[in-house]
């Protein structure tokens, strides 16, 4: 490391960045330095800390301890206002624009002292094709294409000729073309002497773009390197630690065929999502299977389609050898398929709701709640507080409303009122996001117990090392593509880097 | 039955009058909305405006005072309606609807003392030179002043919403509450000024309804003007010369269907009475099929400021 040459001259500088949320230290005296025009990639897996990182260098949070200095200088941001102000400027994952309003009209509220609309309009369209960007200032911003969109928000950065750009996930929605074209402007800025913090997942983008990387995990910087040094393996078993967890459980002989989708396409039903193609899967009683995948590769319309929200344009969908295509989620269950989507406030629990009315929502059919129409609340609150009892959910009682628990206790209630339902087939989409350690532990042990019972499980989640614990097989969505599906045990980190690519995923499996 | 009864210049010429109520209450109404908020409160807004209006203008003699005063009240009371429902974050539409209800009551109270008074009259301004030109001349220029100071109102909304950096900012708020507030504007405070200037016109409007249009205060006289205020703002897309065309042809067609009743046509009291609402809904309805229509995006949603 030549780590005293790179901070005398540095842009900024990090010096011991440390922020501690309930249960979680978000980033743990975090330290690394930023050159004038170079692009720094931030790397880790989901809640390695990496946006509570950005959000204290753009004022949206503030630090527990540790300091940050600008061009030599004290930087403390109170707010973004005051960020913006010093020269940072920040393109968000989920873009921040006004649907109704023209381009200009959007970019001039980015402003604080906007020139005159024809003035700006004039500027707009002369910034946009210099850096290869174009952009009419007359359209309406709804009508535009998400590449279009982040186009805005990168103008608005870019007129108030920013001194470090942090860009979060920017290439997340965009097409491999329009991340060709966001390329080519960054490069441009950083010959322009503009710093760039880079997140993103897609290590192929990063070696292609970054000079340097940050590593972190756990809230720790693990590692500094020269991306375009390493492979894209090297950087992902730095991402995820050398050692991957072997499964200390015996794979245990599987049963008979519990679900199957053979040949599943559906275009996705949001406007930001991403279709399925053409997916196929088996999954076997007594057996779990993880899929991997960075967000936004299809993980919340593939359960959608075997939680019966949405339905399969094309192939098919069969449980214990039924065709279940078409039908509600309702008849799903009393089949035996139940569902946990990933969303805990207002997909898989209602927040205003207490916790016993929430257990009633998805467990009426199967535990038999509800009697020609009427509920039978004594039961019902029976079955919360088993619930609550056995998944340890920490809840003054079963009568408090579900948006008052913490994220943790709210995710044991939800996988809990699932399994004590004895599902035939379960599915989990992100079961410990954003959950503690103590608590991830025990709903990734509850899910084994329930394989070990016999049920089929199917554990949908960004996080590998907990795919490598619990899952028999793993695979991995890629723009709505499923890799086929190989034993976890005795999986390289290369191996699973390559079918969360994509590309090479059928070399692999064969 | 006698069509010939029926004079085109007088028709055009009434109006004017009969619509200015309608215009002041929509475009005072389309402000608040353009900034996000859904104030059901305007019919309880207007018939304060114009007890108030009209017991300042008996006072005082003077309608002009009137006036300020029924906007001072129409204002004071959306404010009631303001703090509820930004500060104590009550629903908007449970708290418009109670508006209107206090309204109502409140003004049948204030004014019983004043049935029966004969209102001071207005003036007419015959503008010099325009108000000769024959036709045009006494449809459009020989008004109260009222008349006018709706038509510059509708000017200058038009004027600020579109092409000043105020009215950017307040459509702004109205299009993505969340947005606005990372960017740094201040929701609240710009909600705030708009619900003042909805309830100052709208008591403006009242005011006319009970110093000009009748002239003198009997209970529950606005009658649903405010409620189709409402469905003129929705109607006309939040656009200010649509709720101009839309009140205009509101109050046309209420002119010309008492004139076609009294000329003794023969169609059902019942329908012509309903016509003024039918025609000015089909109408508006026809204009905003095509084109964008769009409400705004946080329109009567609940804003909680983050971070």
């Amino acid at each position: 490391m030549t780590g005293d040459m790179r901070q005398g001259d540095a842009l900024m500088t990090l010096e011991g960045l440390t922020k501690a949320y309930p249960g979680v230290l978000a980033n743990d005296q975090v330290s690394f330095s930023l050159l004038p025009g170079e692009v720094h990639a931030l790397l880790g897996e989901n809640g390695a800390g990496k946006s509570t990182l950005v959000k204290m260098i753009y004022g949206l949070v503030k630090p527990d301890a540790g300091q940050m200095t600008l061009n030599g200088e004290a930087f403390a941001p109170v707010n973004p206002a005051a960020a913006r102000a010093a020269g940072v400027a920040m393109v968000f994952q989920h873009f921040s624009l006004f649907d109704a309003l023209s381009v200009a009209e959007n970019i001039a509220l980015g402003m604080d002292n906007p020139p005159s609309t024809r003035e700006l309009a004039s500027r707009i369209r002369e910034v946009s094709q210099a850096y290869g960007l174009p952009l009419d200032p007359d359209r309406i911003v709804g009508d535009l294409s998400a590449g279009e969109r982040q186009r805005v928000e990168i103008i608005r950065c870019l007129l108030q000729n920013p001194k470090l750009l942090i860009m979060d996930e920017p290439t997340s929605v965009l097409t491999p073309q329009e991340v060709e074209i966001l390329f080519e402007t960054l490069r441009k800025l950083t010959s322009e002497g503009t710093s760039i913090l880079y997140i993103s997942h897609k290590l192929e983008e990063i070696r292609a773009l970054c000079e340097h990387a940050t590593i972190l995990r756990h809230g720790v910087v693990v590692d500094t390197c020269d991306p375009r040094e390493k492979s894209a393996r090297e950087l992902a078993e730095l991402m995820v630690g050398d050692k991957l967890h072997v499964p200390s459980r015996d794979p245990a002989e599987p049963g008979a065929v519990a679900l199957s989708l053979s040949g599943v396409s559906m275009p996705s039903p949001s406007e930001f999502g991403t279709d399925l193609r053409n997916v196929s899967l088996e999954v076997r009683k007594g057996e779990v299977l993880g899929i991997g995948g960075v967000a936004g590769n299809g993980q919340d319309e593939l359960l959608a389609v075997m939680s019966g929200e949405a339905r399969a344009q094309d192939g098919s969908i069969t449980l214990a050898g039924e065709e279940i295509n078409t039908l509600s989620p309702g008849a799903r269950r009393a089949r035996g398929l139940l569902t946990a989507p990933e969303e805990r406030l207002g997909h898989s629990a209602a927040p205003e709701m207490s916790l016993i009315e929430n257990a009633l929502l998805t467990g009426s059919v199967r535990e038999k709640l509800v009697d020609r129409g009427f509920l039978r609340w004594n039961k019902t609150e029976k079955f919360a507080r088993r619930i609550i009892e056995a998944f340890d959910v920490r809840t003054p009682s079963a009568d408090n409303a579900a948006g008052s628990l913490s994220g943790g206790n709210l995710q044991k209630f939800v996988i809990g009122r699932e399994v004590l339902q004895n599902p035939d087939v379960l599915v989990v989409n992100q079961p410990t996001w954003g959950v503690d350690a103590a608590a991830a532990a025990s709903i990734r042990q509850s899910l084994l117990d329930l394989a070990h019972k016999g049920a089929a499980v199917i554990v949908i989640s960004q996080d590998l090392d907990e795919l490598m614990e619990i899952s028999d097989r793993f695979t991995a969505l890629n723009e709505g593509r499923l890799a086929r599906p190989v034993p976890t045990q005795g999986l390289s980190v290369e191996e699973i880097g390559l079918m969360m690519g994509g590309a090479e995923s059928d070399e692999v499996a064969a | 039955m006698d069509l010939g009864q029926i004079n085109p210049l007088l028709l055009l010429a009434s109006l004017m009058v009969a619509a200015t109520p309608i215009l002041l209450a929509a475009i005072g109404e389309a402000v608040v909305e353009k900034s996000g908020v859904l104030n059901l409160g305007v019919e309880g807004m207007m018939i304060t405006g114009a007890v108030v209006g009209f017991a300042f203008g008996v006072n005082t003699g003077a309608p002009s005072i009137g006036f300020v005063a029924a906007a001072f009240a129409g204002a004071a009371l959306s404010m009631l309606f303001g703090v509820l429902v930004l500060y104590l974050k009550s629903n908007q539409v449970a708290t418009g609807l109670g508006l209107t209800l206090f309204g109502l009551g409140l003004s049948a109270l204030i004014g019983k003392p004043y049935e029966g008074i004969k209102a001071p009259t207005m003036a007419k301004w015959e503008i010099p030179l325009l108000s000769d030109i024959p036709v045009l001349g006494p449809i459009m220029f020989r008004h109260d002043p009222m008349v006018y100071v709706s038509l510059i109102i509708v000017a200058l909304t038009w004027y600020v919403l579109t092409r000043t950096r105020a009215g950017l900012i307040l459509r702004g708020v109205g299009e993505n509450h969340n947005a606005a507030h990372a960017l740094g504007y201040k929701v609240i405070r710009v909600r705030l000024m708009a619900i003042a200037f909805g309830g100052a016109c709208a008591g403006m409007g009242g005011a006319y309804i009970s110093l000009v249009r009748v002239p003198q205060w009997v209970e529950g006289m606005t009658a649903g003007a405010g409620w189709i205020a409402l469905a003129i703002v929705v109607f006309a897309s939040w656009r200010p010369w649509r709720v101009l065309l839309g009140a205009y042809l509101f109050g046309g067609i209420s002119v010309l269907q008492l004139n076609l009743q009294a000329a003794g046509v023969p169609i059902p009291v019942e329908i012509l009475a309903m016509s003024p609402y039918l025609i000015t809904i089909l109408v508006l309805v026809v204009i905003s099929l095509r084109g964008n229509h769009g409400a705004p995006g946080s329109l009567g949603r609940e804003f909680h400021a983050t971070h």
